[in-house]
């Protein structure tokens, strides 16, 4: 039988604020143990939390970004469990009123498909400490002897992130992920680093038939520390429960945790415990009214939408799709690009010098391509000189690399030692005659059918014009004159 | 200088920023005085001898340097629900018996800055929950008018030591009454301002939509001064209201003229007993006296204040006291697992009342009975708000009783309910948000009682009317002079 996995993704992404959501700590990844807290993120008696305008911001611009709808009227309500390294005892979240409602993540595979899958919710809420198991030898909880906890991380502001189950394989979960960190990076919302923590996912796997409607038993998958280890996890679990239906069996509903070294998941809860969290509303914190002056201030800071930005590249400019891919990924890098198309009206071009010898200057030297002495405006320059064969290929090359030490205007320096390319017929023909005098052997080969020898004859009037020369006008010349 | 312990809080700032006599004289003398009157009363758990030595010579340095303090050298009685560091803050509960708090709540901070010298830690029912004082795990509280009746709670041990003259200023906090109830039955003005008027950051939530800090004193013109000087905005309180800030102090009146004063009909005291209704007529007969006009207003659903309340209540603090896990501070009992040790912990550390109110509180919530219980006990606040709104349409303050009656003797409401009741008259205040006061309205002898108990007139006006309400107290107690026609019987001799 055939089977389709249905995939649900929930992310917890720490936003980028100078401060903690609900007092004045830094929110920095990081530090000794419990430096960064104050009476409020340790819960001492009597603190009260005051939220951080920042991360309310950042929400509703993500939201934004991902074609949410903003409702007028936002609370926080608490919900209520034991775990020793949440200092309340309870989260501070959102329940049934978050900030932002709906949206979809667009997203593309590297075969170029758009795909979309729609969110079921977006909402605010507090990180919690981090708790290291000690005595047990593994850090495992199971056989420890105590535990330190360290709260630094209590208290940074956390947008909760939950998919609908419409993803459907473990390539379609990663260029979903993929889309959401480029998304929120873009917007300066998150770091979304999976190695510091600010981007973690679990991802919610089930299989059925194909053609079926109804939902199989999902499993709970979590420990994804790369996006590498969530495409590994999902196809491991997706071959896991085919083999267990394909044996007659019933899939459990459970959380399995991603054994990256043995490339497998493991069961970690069988029983799911049955919480109940007694949400209700924050009284430490005020509903917030959200007016609409304040979210249309907020949509003009929205950049264009990375899967937008990708269809223009692909259809409109012709980049194939790891060329946009790349340009997207590293937003000042298509800021530059963008730019540089705009006052070139080549796209093409400016591809190929924006990856190709900038990217290499870029490698070489350290310093970022948009960050470098090349403005975007000489690279235009630049890219209209050989348009208009102004100059050839060779003498851009050198150019750029005169451009990235910092020679400016490559216009300039055109005019200032006339480097124009020379493209008058009777020029180059004086000067193809003179190499061919000096070249007798040469010539005497080609005639002898040693053609190869071309090359090197059009190498030479090349120098003898000081590079200037049109090559293909010189190859024609050149050609010309030995088969006369 | 021997009476100086039994100045108001006005008379001390005046002197001492006069220079008539020293913080630090007054200071010696206080503690003196409370260490001979804390054996009898237990209004403090504990006295902080050195710290009001240190913070009364930095206040005279100040008088010296030419500074003027509205409450200098006050000395202050500060409920254990409140911070002050490095104090012991225990909220009259086995949980957090030793701990001490690194940082100062921003009301007590404010009185600090005033000129107040913080001399004690008061006692208080264990987190604020209930209404005799009888309710601390930490220590017995007496009344200072007849030492075999409670003191009122959970202010007591702040009510106390005012009434007795071991502070001329306690902070009291009031959830359901908690000022309002222990200033009625010590003799005391007990003023609870406008919910976000006065800052709860560093007050330990009892239940957070509720909680409210307030003056205890002698005088409606100290609860004026302390007021002024605690209140206004806290950017650390997000509930604290961020809107001009009224002084009252300044705007005390002599008379009623013009006032309409409204009593509500639900509110009859009748089955008070027949001495009580007397005393009640009396005052609002007074008030009369004075110019105000009286009329009869309705609160059809102020009856359902306490099974709202008690709804409400117990659901905030069953969250509010979730921190109380033995994680991070306070007691701690162990156990095989952190499981066992949340459960030994809380066990050990929480009295019986606090655990009754969680278990309550964490029924209310529960999946399947949050929209029975939590959400209809929301309706019911926001139709007995709704009640009063209509009320002060036809009159600008309230009057009604502060108690059902003058203080009991220990042990007497051993079954919850009936100390719930206790609070019946001021709870619908309370979820409405109102500010509300008690003011000394007369005397009773209880039944069996050895000597007269005072009673409080309760007045409550509409949101942010404080100064029309500490006004109308000021003007009625001025005319009626009923605190001063009693004193405390404890032994004052050695002091005078």
């Amino acid at each position: 039988m055939q089977y389709e996995a249905v995939i649900g993704i929930e992310c917890h992404v720490e936003l980028k604020t100078a401060t903690k959501m609900f007092c004045g700590c830094p929110n920095e990844f990081g530090g000794e143990p419990n430096t960064k807290v104050c009476p409020v993120c340790l819960a001492l008696p009597g603190s009260l939390p005051v939220p951080n305008r920042a991360a309310i911001d950042h929400m509703v611009r993500a939201g934004l970004a991902v074609e949410a709808a903003i409702p007028t009227f936002s609370k926080f309500d608490r919900k209520n469990y034991f775990y020793p390294d949440m200092p309340k005892d309870y989260q501070i979240s959102q329940f049934d009123m978050p900030l932002t409602q709906g949206g979809v993540v667009k997203y593309w595979l590297e075969d170029g498909t758009m795909k979309s899958c729609r969110l079921t919710r977006i909402h605010l809420e507090e990180d919690t400490g981090k708790s290291t198991h000690a005595g047990s030898g593994d850090g495992r909880i199971s056989g420890s002897t105590y535990s330190l906890i360290d709260f630094n991380r209590a208290g940074v502001p956390l947008m909760e992130c939950v998919s609908e189950p419409e993803i459907h394989s473990a390539d379609e979960a990663v260029a979903y992920l993929e889309s959401l960190r480029r998304t929120l990076q873009q917007l300066g919302v998150s770091d979304v680093k999976m190695e510091e923590g600010s981007l973690r996912c679990d991802a919610n796997v089930s299989i059925r038939p194909v053609g079926a409607s109804e939902l199989g038993t999902k499993t709970e998958i979590k420990n994804m520390n790369s996006f590498r280890s969530v495409h590994r996890a999902i196809q491991s679990e997706i071959a896991r429960q085919i083999a267990v239906v394909e044996a007659g069996e019933r899939i459990v509903q459970e959380t399995r945790g991603w054994d990256e070294i043995n490339g497998t998941t493991i069961s970690m809860r069988s029983k799911e415990q049955a919480h109940d969290y007694r949400y209700f509303p924050d009284p430490d914190l005020v509903p917030m009214e959200i007016t609409a002056a304040y979210v249309d201030a907020l949509r003009e800071t929205i950049p264009e939408a990375p899967w937008k930005r990708f269809l223009r590249y692909t259809q409109s400019y012709g980049l194939n799709v790891l060329q946009a891919t790349q340009l997207i990924d590293t937003q000042p890098l298509a800021s530059y690009f963008d730019a540089v198309v705009a006052a070139s009206d080549n796209a093409q071009q400016a591809t190929n010098f924006v990856l190709g010898d900038l990217s290499r200057l870029a490698n070489e030297s350290g310093t970022p391509v948009w960050l470098s002495a090349v403005s975007p405006e000489h690279l235009a320059e630049l890219i209209v000189l050989v348009d208009g064969k102004t100059i050839n290929s060779k003498i851009a090359k050198e150019l750029l690399v005169r451009m990235w030490a910092g020679e400016g205007s490559p216009k300039a320096l055109v005019e200032r030692e006339g480097l124009a390319q020379t493209s008058d017929p009777a020029a180059i023909e004086a000067f193809v005659v003179d190499v061919l005098a000096a070249n007798e052997k040469s010539v005497n080969d080609y005639r002898a059918g040693k053609t190869n020898v071309m090359g090197f004859l059009v190498g030479q009037v090349m120098k003898a014009s000081r590079g200037k020369a049109d090559p293909a006008l010189v190859n024609d010349v050149v050609k010309k004159k030995l088969e006369q | 200088m021997s009476d100086s312990i039994e100045r108001n809080a006005a008379e001390i700032a005046r002197g001492v920023n006069s220079g008539a006599f020293s913080a630090a004289e007054l200071t010696r003398s206080m503690l003196a005085h409370i260490d001979r009157t804390e054996p009898q009363v237990g209004a403090y758990l504990s006295v902080l001898h050195e710290r009001a030595a240190a913070t009364a010579a930095r206040v005279d340095e100040r008088i010296k340097q030419g500074e003027r303090l509205p409450l200098a050298g006050v000395p202050l009685a500060v409920k254990d629900n409140m911070c002050l560091e490095g104090t012991r803050t225990t909220c009259g509960s086995k949980i957090l018996e030793h701990w001490t708090s690194p940082y100062t709540a921003t009301a007590v901070q404010r009185l600090l800055d005033a000129g107040c010298i913080p001399v004690g830690k008061a006692n208080m029912d264990e987190f604020a929950m209930g209404s005799s004082c009888e309710n601390s795990a930490l220590g017995v509280t007496r009344n200072p008018y007849d030492l075999e009746r409670v003191p009122g709670g959970s202010s007591g041990g702040s009510a106390s030591a005012v009434a007795a003259f071991e502070a001329a200023i306690g902070m009291g906090s009031d959830t359901g009454g908690s000022i309002r109830e222990p200033a009625a039955f010590c003799n005391l003005v007990g003023f609870k301002p406008t919910y976000g008027r006065v800052s709860r950051y560093g007050l330990i939530a009892f239940a957070s939509s509720l909680d409210q800090i307030g003056p205890l004193t002698r005088t409606v013109e100290d609860a004026a001064l302390a007021y002024d000087a605690m209140g206004g905005h806290d950017p650390m309180d997000a509930t604290s209201i961020d809107r001009p800030f009224e002084t009252t102090a300044d705007g005390l009146r002599t008379d009623l003229r013009g006032v309409r004063v409204g009593i509500v009909r639900e509110f009859a005291t009748k089955e008070l007993g027949p001495e009580i209704d007397a005393l009640y007529a009396k005052a609002y007969r007074d008030l009369e006296a004075l110019g105000a006009e009286l009329v009869e207003v309705a609160l059809p659903t102020a009856e359902y204040g306490l099974a709202t309340y008690y709804l409400i209540a117990p659901a905030e603090c069953s969250s509010n006291l979730a921190r109380f896990d033995g994680v991070r501070y306070g007691l701690r009992v162990e156990g095989a697992n952190v499981h066992e040790m949340y459960e030994r912990t809380r066990a050990a550390g929480f009295g019986p009342e606090v655990k009754r109110r969680i278990l309550i509180g964490t029924y209310a919530l529960s999946s399947g009975y949050y929209d029975a219980y939590y959400v209809r006990a929301q309706k019911a606040r926001t139709l007995i708000a709704q009640d009063f709104a209509k009320a002060f349409a036809s009159c600008d303050l309230i009057a009604a009783p502060a108690a059902s009656s003058p203080a009991f003797t220990f042990n007497a409401k051993s079954d919850p309910y009936s100390m719930y009741l206790m609070d019946y008259y001021t709870i619908p205040m309370s979820l409405a948000g109102l500010p509300a006061l008690s003011v000394p309205c007369g005397w009773v002898t209880p039944p069996g009682g050895a000597s007269p108990m005072p009673m409080g007139l309760q007045l409550t006006a509409p949101l942010f009317a404080e100064r029309a309400l500490l006004s109308a107290a000021h003007a009625y107690e001025r005319a009626t002079g009923h605190a001063a026609a009693q004193r405390p019987v404890i032994a004052m001799e050695a002091t005078q």
